[in-house]
């Protein structure tokens, strides 16, 4: 048993993520109007503060609260990627809920319990654990997802996302309960312990419905249906904390589960792995062609790329790890940069979200349109920018776990999806000018330069990170 | 500086071009004036630093020179610059046709001049990277970014089917280079690095080569193009504007060539070997059906595509025939081909300029208005055929040579492509340049200005030069394909021996 201190030490950031929240909850009540007044700032400041604390060296690994939470570098880099990607899209969302009359104080706080709920994920070390912060996260994403509650959309969105939420949240819990049937504990190393070399058709199961659960929130084939509609429906900001963050705290807890309690059902998992990636790649790339609404677009996007990062998974090696922590690292990049485009798509006083709206941008501004199209480009991997190493690390992986055919599918589907991704530079580059953007705040425009910039010069830099994910991947096998 | 060689000067300078453009402001005639003079002035600086690094380099040696060396993306894939006498002539090609291209735009381009002046800096920067680079990974970052400024530069400034064009320039290219991406990391697996001097060292699984060869030739053979891969270049061309057509065949084409030299050939000698007839087959098919093709178009570019495709050909033969004549004729036609095909695109583009036409049909009799611009035409055409005292002679004999060494058969049919290109060559001059000049619109046709003789000059001093003296660019690469030649003879003896020991 560790002293309180020490579980206290590493668990800091989470602590103190839980207490501000409260107190901001506090303040919002207490201050009369409803409104948010400074808590979205105060948030911004301790999502801010909890992503700092990530980046202090706090020694190896440990496990602390009766084998429920572990620390470790593996845990660190996602928990920064996933508050990074709370703290931009509540960077983005303070001009688009004022603007749309729906900047009440609740937002900011529902978003700090939410990104609470992803460090808990991240950190489960059992399947109790799991379900508790998955739960935090989802019951949060829920009612942000319907935060536009007098738009019809939203409100649809927010229902189709807690209905199939919850049944996701079901199948996770039966999978788990059967886990523990068999394996006789929660705990993923003592699930490995019990796994090794006495696989129960129980298991496998079990195996199938945890996966299935896990599949929803990452917004895999085939547990994507909610996807595009919960994208498009809810408001962008919301949209871009899911397909950031969420998707982070997701594949986080996917790959934990699968390398430290699953190793020794390694044939089992990878089919399904293996399964749900082709279809991601395939239902992303061949589904967005037809897509006229951008978020839509988007939502088809993200699908495709999650497939694209079980590629690295897939070969459940140190290489495939660090391949999904480059993957989601730059991906993360990615998706805020091109949502902070989308909440720039603002003409005649309204958001605008059709692909076409963005005709002949390179015209009208021109940063703005270069900035999207490599973005874009990023998107489909083209080198020099990011997204081609993203690809490169995940797929590097399973050529040397001799995962063929799926890396040839997974490189003929991303040529597919270049297709849209082309047609979108196209309409900004070379359509005739539709209506022009009106200027949005700074904090848009800054947050889209800097992952712009980052995109693009990438390859100058890309020491840091690549060494920041190398020693993540390689705390989790130890 | 700052503990970089020349060779990273050349690819940064570009960059610091496109970067001052990039902050001009206005839209003016005067800036407009600023971007062009920048832009001019940049690539000629950067061709006289090249010119300083080929005097730098010491073409008695195979080895890798001027090479540079940094971390990269952790301690296996690294920031590895070098040539040898293999890549040093291209990477002169391309820096001096680059001041072409540009000249070439001078007036035509009078739209988005600044991103147009961009993007051409940027390719240049990517193309040097690709001869440059000794990396497999940084090999493939030039390589593939590439596409990117290419694809705008036909999708924006180019003809009325360039979105199609443009995308299936785009398309078709990624689709091949994905491939080669998997092999990449394959190799990267089995080796452990992706430095290619190391690469060269390792001798990969024979049953891996032939998959990794394949790999590699999907990405070559479409960029090359070779026969049947080959239908995105005629679109590509008719669609971009003129400097865009003289890139893409000057110098984007060779690429693929380069990535044979370079790749195939020494490092999957034993699958080199395998698939050399499959490869002849191919180029001699390409030889002889493109040039039907060609002698019967309407459109010059597609005309002047279509025996890019073909003399491209003679490339792949040379190459695969595995001789010094033929390596050394496939690296010294592309060189040529890089000179002629460019200048004659620029002849194009000097018509198209005054008529906006390219069809073949509206032209004629034009040497009766246009004297100087009939005796340039007539210099590049016959290079083109590969008349003896021009570039192109040496290349195509040499190749032949190569081929008549390795396959008889080969030699023999490659050489009708000779005649067939006689044919559509003259046939395309014939009916641009002589005839009775009856056309009303052509009676005021004015010929070359002085911009344009100062863009066709060099490279028709140059490509007579060369026809009368090879040696330059022989001798650049005389000691690296020895090299070439001898390590992938020994490669296949020890196959041969191990084969032998096993029976």
């Amino acid at each position: 048993m560790t002293p309180l201190s020490f579980a206290f030490a590493h668990s800091l950031p989470e602590i103190f993520l839980a207490v501000g929240a409260l107190a901001l909850l506090m303040l919002g009540v207490f201050k009369s109007g409803g409104r948010d007044w400074i808590i979205s700032e105060a948030a911004i400041v301790i999502l801010g503060v909890a992503l700092l604390s990530m980046f202090v060296e706090s020694g190896d690994k440990a496990v602390v609260y009766d084998d429920a939470f572990i620390d470790d570098a593996f845990g660190r880099f996602m928990k920064a990627l996933a508050l990074g990607g709370a703290l931009i899209s509540l960077l983005l969302s303070r001009e688009f809920m004022a603007r749309e009359n729906i900047d009440f104080f609740e937002f900011p706080v529902l978003v700090l319990l939410a990104t609470l709920g992803m460090l808990m994920l991240i950190s489960a070390h059992n399947l109790i654990a799991l379900y508790l912060g998955l739960e935090l996260m989802s019951l949060a994403l829920y009612v942000i997802a319907a935060f536009h509650r007098n738009n019809v959309r939203a409100s649809e969105a927010g229902l189709k996302y807690f209905v199939l939420g919850a049944l996701s949240s079901g199948m996770l819990l039966y999978g788990s309960s059967l886990i523990y049937g068999f394996a006789g504990t929660v705990s993923f190393p003592g699930i490995a312990v019990a796994l090794k070399g006495n696989v129960q058709i129980g298991v496998i199961f079990g195996l199938v419905f945890v996966m299935a659960g896990l599949a929803f929130k990452m917004s895999v084939v085939p547990f994507h249906m909610w996807t595009p509609d919960v994208y498009e429906g809810a408001p962008t900001p919301v949209t871009a904390f899911f397909a950031s963050a969420a998707k982070m705290a997701a594949v986080a807890v996917t790959v934990r589960i699968i390398v430290t309690a699953f190793p020794g059902i390694e044939t089992q998992w990878r089919q399904i792995i293996v399964f749900m990636s082709i279809l991601s790649m395939a239902i992303g790339a061949f589904a967005a062609i037809g897509q006229t609404n951008i978020k839509r677009l988007m939502a088809y996007s993200s699908i495709g790329h999650m497939g694209f990062a079980l590629v690295g998974l897939a070969a459940g090696t140190e290489k495939g790890v660090n391949g999904v922590l480059m993957y989601m690292a730059i991906y993360l990049v990615m998706t805020l940069g091109t949502f902070a485009a989308i909440l720039s798509m603002r003409t005649g006083g309204r958001y605008v979200e059709s692909i076409q709206d963005l005709a002949g941008l390179s015209r009208s501004r021109k940063g703005m349109a270069f900035f999207l199209s490599m973005m874009m480009l990023s998107l489909a991997g083209i080198p020099p920018l990011a997204g081609f190493f993203a690809k490169w690390y995940a797929f590097v992986a399973a050529i040397d776990a001799g995962l063929y055919p799926l890396a040839v599918i997974g490189m003929l589907c991303s040529v597919v999806a270049c297709f849209y991704y082309l047609r979108i530079v196209k309409i900004i580059y070379l359509d005739e000018p539709a209506a022009p953007f009106e200027s949005v705040s700074r904090e848009v425009t800054a947050v889209m330069m800097v992952a712009g910039l980052a995109v693009v010069l990438f390859w100058v830099f890309p020491g840091p990170l690549v060494s920041a994910a190398s020693a993540a991947a390689k705390s989790l096998f130890q | 500086m700052f503990g970089f060689g020349i060779l990273t000067g050349l690819i940064v300078l570009p960059l610091v071009g496109a970067a001052f453009i990039l902050v001009q402001r206005g839209e003016d005639q005067a800036t407009l004036g600023n971007i062009r003079w920048a832009a001019l002035s940049t690539t000629i600086i950067t061709f006289l630093l090249s010119l300083w690094a080929w005097k730098l380099f010491d073409p008695a040696t195979a080895s890798f020179q001027l090479v540079e060396q940094k971390a990269w993306l952790g301690s296996t894939i690294i920031y590895k610059l070098g040539v040898d006498g293999i890549s040093m002539p291209f990477v002169l090609l391309t820096t001096f046709l680059m001041p072409f291209c540009i000249l070439a735009s001078w007036e035509t381009i009078t739209t988005r001049v600044k991103e147009y002046m961009i993007a051409f800096l940027v390719l240049e920067t990517l193309m040097i990277g690709v001869f440059c680079a000794l990396d497999l990974v940084l090999f493939y970052l030039f390589f593939e970014g590439g596409l990117i400024p290419m694809f705008l530069i036909i999708g924006i400034w180019g003809g009325k089917r360039r979105i199609y064009a443009s995308f299936k320039f785009f398309l078709y290219t990624l689709l091949g280079s994905l491939l080669m991406l998997l092999a990449i990391m394959a190799m990267y697996g089995v080796a452990g690095t992706t430095d290619i001097t190391v690469l060269l060292k390792t001798n990969f699984p024979s049953s891996m080569q032939k998959w990794l060869w394949l790999a590699f030739f999907a990405s070559f053979a479409v960029k090359m193009p070779m026969w049947p891969v080959h239908t995105w270049l005629p679109d590509a061309h008719v669609e971009a504007p003129t400097a865009g057509s003289v890139i893409l065949a000057g110098i984007l084409l060779k690429m693929g060539g380069y990535g044979f030299i370079r790749f195939s050939l020494p490092m999957f000698p034993e699958a080199s070997q395998y698939f050399a007839p499959m490869v002849w087959g191919l180029s001699v098919v390409a030889i002889i059906y493109t040039s039907l093709v060609a002698l019967v178009q309407e459109d010059m570019k597609k005309l002047i595509a279509y025996s890019s495709v073909a003399h491209m050909g003679f490339v792949t033969m040379g190459l695969f025939a595995m001789n010094q004549q033929g390596v050394q004729g496939a690296v010294f036609q592309m060189v040529s081909h890089g000179l002629v095909s460019g200048a004659l695109f620029l002849c194009v583009g000097v018509v198209y300029d005054r008529m906006h036409t390219r069809d073949i049909a509206a032209y004629g009799g034009l040497v009766k208005r246009m004297p100087l611009y009939a005796v340039a035409l007539m210099v590049f055409t016959m290079a083109n055929v590969g008349l003896p005292g021009t570039s192109g002679f040496v290349g195509e004999f040499l190749t032949l040579i190569g081929a008549f060494k390795a396959n008889t058969w080969v030699a023999f049919f490659a050489t009708t492509g000779v005649i067939l290109s006689a044919a559509y060559a003259l046939y395309l001059y014939r009916r641009i340049i002589f005839g009775v000049l009856e056309k009303q619109n052509l009676k005021n046709i004015a010929d070359l200005t002085p911009r344009e003789i100062v863009l066709l000059a060099p490279l028709l001093v140059l490509t007579i030069y060369y026809g009368v003296n090879p040696g330059p660019i022989l001798d650049a690469c005389a000691a690296s394909v020895q090299g070439l030649i001898r390590s992938y003879d020994a490669a296949l003896a020890a196959t041969k021996t191990a084969a032998l020991l096993l029976n």
